[in-house]
């Protein structure tokens, strides 16, 4: 069980640099397309947000921010957006997957620019979903099955 | 929609698959239902599929409106449509009838059960109907990652039999991949109709040969081809009864398929003798798998090595090359998985009855004559008894055999049928013949269990007399022009 | 002189070699991430050439010659997360193991669940 920790200038550092970190994830998201970053990147960052909290103010602290049912879930919704978004490209007369086709009121280059950022926003849901439940699965002490 | 049936088989069951969590926050018991309609739908997609390129030939369907070469292919022609229905269909059958059994093991969690189980059938079908080396691998993957979930969800010994097929699985894709990127390294290209036709090119440099043996031994370990089974027997025996319900009949055939595809469409490596030594691979592992099964006395790791051996006959099969020999093969795929869906299923009904995994526990007979009846049909296609399927994969893979000269091999395929002989026969005996259980509890297995069972059985029967239809329409001209 | 191909080559039989040797199955573990990366290592050294660019558009001037291949990044970024997800289920199922039979030695574990089988409690 992951204590609080003891020190003040560890909780104030997290208590500062958590939105921030956050922020950046939602940077790297959105400029996936023109540098280094995307979908799976910003998600390891957001994820890791969560886990740093944790680390500093003690596991229970995530039980408050997260609930791990509705984590799961909305990980899965995360992928779900992906694969939705692939089939509204099929809605729009194109084959899965293709986003110039998706029923947006914008040129074709800039409905691929969409569907790109529909299908990251997607992943990073998912990816930092997985890192908390991973984070909180395997932290507990559980008694054999 | 009918434009859209090569992506269907994967997309319903990824659908599917995400939408159990969602629907598990609402209900814990509509996630059965959900997975058996989604199976059901992916399966209806896939004979939909099988007749559609029946009619009108090979479909090709370009993912994201890139064309191949650059963008990635899903390709459905007589050879995928039809490994796509076995898949499907056997995944519904083994879903609805390991329903009472998922839900006697993982009461309230079931889920999370069937969200693996369709992210593995999603894989298992992507890898089929790829047409792109390098997303066969990341199917294979999603396929491989939810297997080892499956496997490990058992606890206990099922953890450390997990942990073993986690590595061996691992060196196995990794191995996959590494034979891709030395093909690719070699054309500059992962589609696998591009490839199929500048490889002859390239077949001077020592690449070709390092990547024909890392992506040979890679899906060889997936397949499960002895010596390179050792996960095997471990995962089976000590997952859950619905998991090796699921995986067993299905997980490995998709590794054959794409073995066949690489080997005969793809590669097709002249003056290596890469077919031969398949042959005699698939030859060892008949007679070793058989023998092995003979002497246990966990059911279920007998019908684990017995799995061994008949993957044996898949790579015989694929090895000689020659038409009857190919259609051999691919019919044994069907009827294997039919078969070995059905024993398991048998042996989930014994486990959820309270019957131990031993053979000496298992009678199920008396009390319970449908599903030891079943049993018995699955049992006695194994061994190839006509009418059942069993026998027809046989007969015609010992066709092959002889047509191309290999009296040996005709030898090994004749010694794997005694080799079944015994050790189905006691498997039958302890379902006849075993101990008595004890008098009380319900007099059948459930009905959705005994449900699909039945159509199991049914379906080995089936496609063994149906047989000549199938060979003609379906798996002839998957075999054509590639035969020898 | 193709130096950067023998310490992928070095890193797989590394990796290969600490997967079947070691008996503690954390050390396999790792073994098999060393493994994968050693592969991911092999592709992207397929990507390199010389006084190449990174492979991002900008302005008018686009001469593929001058960009480095970016399809064998794009892969990789795949493998890695593959790589992710399978140290994750080894390490889940690690975890497990430890907890429900106090040893990651193989040997001991191999004992502990052959006395389990024997006498299911």
């Amino acid at each position: 069980m992951i204590e609080r920790h003891a020190s003040v200038v560890v909780q104030t550092f997290v208590r500062v640099l958590t939105p921030l970190a956050q922020l950046f994830a939602l940077y790297v998201l959105a400029f996936g397309h023109y540098s280094p970053g995307g979908g799976f990147q910003a998600g390891v960052i957001l994820g890791a947000t969560y886990i740093l909290l944790a680390l500093a103010f003690g596991r229970d602290i995530l039980d408050r921010k997260v609930n791990q049912p509705v984590c799961v879930a909305l990980g899965a919704a995360g992928v779900l957006l992906y694969a939705l978004t692939g089939v509204a490209g099929m809605a729009g007369g194109g084959t899965f997957l293709d986003y110039s086709r998706l029923p947006l009121p914008v040129t074709p280059v800039r409905a691929r620019y969409f569907g790109i950022l529909f299908i990251e926003t997607g992943v990073t849901l998912g990816v930092a979903a997985t890192l908390i439940i991973l984070f909180c699965r395997l932290g507990e002490q559980e008694s054999n099955r | 929609m009918r434009a859209h049936l090569p992506i269907l088989p994967v997309l319903l069951p990824l659908v599917g698959a995400l939408l159990q969590p969602l629907v598990g926050l609402a209900s814990r018991h509509a996630a059965w239902p959900l997975a058996v309609a989604t199976a059901a739908a992916t399966a209806a997609a896939g004979i939909a599929g099988l007749l559609d390129v029946l009619a009108r030939g090979t479909r090709r369907y370009s993912v994201g409106g890139w064309a191949p070469p650059w963008g990635i292919e899903v390709v459905l022609d007589p050879l995928s449509a039809f490994t796509v229905c076995v898949i499907a269909v056997v995944a519904t059958l083994t879903l609805l009838a390991g329903g009472p059994s998922a839900r006697a093991t993982y009461e309230g969690e079931e889920p999370t059960y069937y969200s693996l189980t369709l992210l593995l059938v999603a894989g298992l079908l992507g890898m089929v109907v790829s047409g792109d080396l390098f997303n066969v691998f990341v199917f294979l993957e999603v396929a491989s990652i939810s297997s080892y979930a499956l496997v490990a969800s058992g606890g206990g010994p099922a953890l450390a039999a997990a942990f073993r097929y986690v590595v061996l699985g691992t060196i196995g894709a990794s191995f996959y991949l590494l034979g891709v990127g030395c093909l690719y390294a070699l054309t500059g290209t992962l589609n696998m109709a591009d490839l199929a036709a500048r490889l002859p090119a390239a077949t001077g440099s020592p690449l070709f040969g390092g990547g024909i043996v890392f992506m040979v031994v890679g899906l060889a370990v997936k397949m499960g081809l002895f010596p390179l089974h050792g996960w095997l027997p471990d995962a089976y025996t000590r997952a859950p009864a619905p998991v090796a319900a699921v995986m067993a009949p299905v997980a490995t055939k998709a590794a054959a398929y794409v073995l066949a595809r690489v080997l005969l469409y793809v590669i097709r490596p002249e003056g290596l003798p890469v077919g031969t030594t398949l042959a005699w691979v698939g030859a060892a592992a008949i007679v070793a798998g058989g023998a092995l099964a003979a002497t246990q006395v966990d059911a279920r790791r007998l019908l684990a090595y017995s799995s061994v051996s008949q993957m044996g006959y898949i790579a015989l099969g694929l090895g000689l090359g020659v038409q009857d020999a190919l259609v051999g093969a691919y019919l044994h795929i069907l009827a294997h998985a039919l078969m070995k869906a059905a024993l398991f299923v048998a042996l989930a009904a014994a486990v959820l009855d309270g019957r131990g995994p031993t053979l000496r526990a298992l009678r199920l007979g008396s009390r319970m004559p449908i599903t030891g009846a079943c049993a018995v049909v699955a049992a006695l296609s194994m061994i190839g008894v006509p009418p059942a399927a069993g026998f027809f994969s046989k007969w015609y893979l010992l066709q092959g055999a002889l047509a191309a000269g290999q009296p040996i091999l005709a030898g090994a395929i004749l010694g794997g049928s005694l080799l079944a002989v015994v050790y189905m026969y006691r498997f039958t005996e302890a379902v006849w013949f075993g101990e008595p259980r004890a008098a009380g509890g319900p007099p059948e297995a459930p009905m959705p269990l005994l449900v699909g069972l039945v159509a199991l059985a049914v379906a080995s029967v089936a496609v063994g007399l149906g047989n000549a239809a199938l060979v003609s329409n379906v798996l002839g001209p998957a075999a054509a022009g590639v035969g020898r | 002189m193709n130096y950067p191909y023998w310490v992928a080559v070095g890193l797989l039989m590394l990796g290969l070699y600490t997967m079947i040797a070691h008996r503690n199955l954390l050390k396999k573990a790792v073994g098999m991430t060393i493994f994968q990366t050693a592969i991911i290592l092999f592709f992207l050294l397929l990507a390199v050439k010389r006084d190449a660019s990174l492979p991002i558009v900008s302005g008018a001037d686009v001469d593929p010659a001058r960009f480095m291949n970016p399809l064998p990044h794009a892969l990789m970024l795949t493998a890695i997360v593959v790589m992710v997800a399978t140290s994750g289920v080894a390490l889940a199922i690690l975890i497990r193991l430890y907890a429900r039979y106090g040893s990651l030695e193989e040997d001991v574990i191999a004992e502990r669940v052959a006395s389990d089988e024997a006498d299911p409690a």
